[in-house]
């Protein structure tokens, strides 16, 4: 008799036991693209980013944001598409998929709240923004600081994010990938009921309209 | 009184600079028709190594000789222009890529001529959607003009730009991890030797230069390295984009002559501390950085005074901590986001950066023994050097610095002392912070 509790029939599995285990199976094989249903338009696009490499591998990180921009995230679906595409192993996408903060392996919502806990932004009240997302969207703050939480509706992800490279603007959120700020902690519920109404969000705080610290000509320059 | 030397932002808030037609009415694109019709590649390479110019984007090596390094040859070679950006604190090449795109992409021409590559790419980090978009545009339009593609001005010389954005991983800032990710895989670093000058992308040589040091070229060759040596200090020739952040009345991007004092570009440039507060310590160079006390800030900030001082001047990236700021909880702040973008390839790295998080954890939450603290130092000491890249060690050398400098500060709050700061009560009441 095998001592090996996977083994015998009639007992319930701990999901526990299967950690380290070679599955039973052999492992998903490069589906075949009459398999997968690929739209053309992510066909396409993905067949352009390949052009663009010596190597089609270099396609993946690209080839994955097309998934992402088409369903929203990574979807198990869209990577098998893309893998037909690709004629790579899906666990290979996957594999690269979760190796990257911005490539989402779970349903994201259709507006994504990136709001920098870093050191500047910290100092300058980045937790309490991020408090103030969480509440005005309705989700956990608990998931929130670890990776991203959606609103109750699905619609909205907040999540804490490590510095996104705007500390001049401490504190500061990237919303739908556009960088806002600095934010007071009452603007966090305007931005998201802009974002619920399909209103701009908070036209007076986007990074491109903001000028050089310096001005035109820079700090002690005379401008002519 | 301190005043900017523009030269990379010169004409930065000029409307329309990020389209070809403002950038050539501008002088734009000559350097790269004296470049490639009026200069030999080698000519062009000496040059920029007479310059002296020093790598912008954290370790400070000479960009020519790291570009004389690429063998000759008919093999294809590369250029990568590091644009990954996510050292905490800076923001410079945002700025420069947002605002002056055609710059770099002329910087990297020049550059690809003085290496002979033929291929070139952008790895921009996936958060800069808005400066990816800029700078695609602005790539289309150079291939429209004929300063890339195939036969650029009639030289018979060939140069593919793309720009690959990458999708969030600090590591990719690491030269190796860059490449790993370029060839669309996880962003884990490589073993060096052998140096990407010999084998990097596709195993080809391979140039990997920073936004601001890639920025630089066109200036480099249209006035030639004596005007360049005439900006900065010997050792370190130039002016720098610097990002200034944290606790100051101005934080943004300012452009200096590299040696100017430290004292002028937080208090004269970026406005000094917030009303009421005075600087505790500073970040010279970007989290990775040993932070700096105010008995330093009459230094010059130049590579090599910041080396001297037990710091580096890293990507040029001050971020200022007032008063309001509890060290113990800036370590914990800083230790975390290692902690998140490690890797774990290294096994002192990944290990280390885990228990320096749970050791600072206990040190903040008063359960903290005085041995601790040692115990960290030790570890810090374990990871540098110790690894493929210096991910880890970019932790380890701001934390035992902190340790260090503010041991006092360390032991207050773990004997249970009130830490009654602002930044302190917020990191309490979120312990989850920034570990996602």
């Amino acid at each position: 008799m095998s001592l090996d509790p996977l083994d015998t029939p009639g007992l319930p599995v701990d999901p526990a036991l299967t950690i380290g285990r070679v599955p039973d199976r052999t492992p998903e094989e490069i589906p075949e693209l009459h398999e997968v249903n690929c739209p053309p338009e992510l066909r396409e696009r993905v067949e352009e980013l390949i052009s663009r490499y010596p190597d089609k591998h270099s396609a993946s990180i690209p080839a994955l944001w097309a998934i992402q921009r088409r369903y929203g995230w990574c979807t198990p679906e869209g990577i098998r598409q893309v893998a037909a595409v690709m004629k790579v192993t899906p666990a290979y996408l996957e594999s690269v998929a979760s190796f990257y903060d911005l490539l989402r392996t779970e349903p994201a919502g259709t507006h994504q709240v990136l709001v920098c806990t870093n050191i500047s932004c910290w100092m300058r009240g980045g937790d309490e923004l991020l408090g103030a997302f969480v509440e005005a969207a309705g989700c956990s703050a608990e998931e929130a600081g670890h990776g991203g939480a959606l609103s109750d509706d699905g619609e909205i992800l907040i999540s804490g994010f490590e510095c996104l490279g705007a500390c001049d603007l401490a504190p500061m959120a990237s919303i739908d990938e556009r960088y806002f700020g600095p934010l007071e902690t009452a603007e966090a519920a305007e931005a998201i009921k802009q974002l619920r109404t399909g209103r701009e969000v908070l036209p007076d705080r986007p990074l491109f309209k903001r000028p050089l610290p310096g001005g035109a000509k820079g700090v002690g320059v005379d401008d002519q | 009184m301190i005043s900017e030397t523009r030269v990379l932002l010169a004409n930065a808030q000029e409307p329309g600079l990020n389209t070809i037609d403002i950038y050539k009415r501008l002088g734009g694109y000559e350097s790269l028709e004296k470049a490639y019709l009026h200069m030999e590649p080698h000519d062009v390479l000496t040059e920029l190594e007479d310059s002296g110019l020093r790598g912008r984007g954290g370790a400070g090596f000479s960009m020519g000789k790291k570009a004389s390094f690429l063998p000759r040859g008919e093999m294809a070679k590369y250029l990568c222009c590091n644009a990954d950006e996510s050292e905490p604190g800076a923001f410079k090449d945002r700025e420069l890529m947002q605002r002056n795109p055609h710059q770099l992409i002329e910087g990297i021409a020049i550059a690809a001529l003085a290496a002979d590559a033929g291929h070139a790419f952008v790895f921009i980090r996936g958060e800069y959607d808005l400066q990816a978009g800029i700078l695609e545009a602005a790539v289309a339009e150079a291939y429209e003009a004929g300063y890339l593609g195939r036969d650029i001005l009639g030289t018979h010389r060939d140069l593919e730009l793309v720009v690959h954005r990458g999708a969030g991983a600090y590591i990719c800032g690491e030269e190796t991890a860059l490449l790993d990710a370029l060839e669309g895989k996880r962003g884990n670093p490589r073993l060096k030797p052998p140096f990407p000058a010999i084998q990097g992308l596709y195993g080809g040589p391979t140039l990997i230069n920073n936004v601001e040091t890639l920025s630089n070229v066109p200036h480099i060759v249209r006035h030639g390295a004596d005007w360049f040596k005439g900006f900065g200090t010997e050792q370190s020739p130039g002016t720098k984009v610097v990002s200034i952040s944290g606790c100051v009345r101005r934080p943004g991007n300012y452009e200096v002559e590299l040696g100017v004092p430290l004292r002028d570009l937080i208090f004269g440039l970026a406005g000094g501390p917030l009303e009421g507060r005075e600087i505790k310590a500073f970040y010279p160079g970007g989290s990775s950085s040993p932070v700096l006390t105010p008995a330093e800030l009459d230094l010059p900030y130049s590579f090599e005074a910041m080396a001297e001082a037990g710091s580096m001047l890293g990507s040029g990236s001050v971020i200022v901590a007032d008063d309001s700021v509890s060290i113990p909880h800036m370590a914990l702040r800083t230790a975390r986001f290692y902690h998140h973008e490690s890797c774990g390839k290294c096994s002192p790295c990944r290990e280390g950066t885990n228990w320096t998080v749970k050791m600072l954890e206990r040190v903040v939450g008063g359960e903290a023994t005085p041995m601790d603290l040692d115990i960290i130092s030790s570890v810090q000491t374990n990871i540098i050097g110790n690894c493929l890249c210096v991910l880890g060690d970019s932790m380890a050398m701001p934390v035992s610095s902190m340790v260090r400098k503010f041991r006092d500060e360390f032991e207050a709050v773990m004997s249970g002392a009130d830490v009654v700061t602002r930044t302190a009560d917020a990191a309490e009441a979120d312990p989850a912070g920034s570990l996602l």
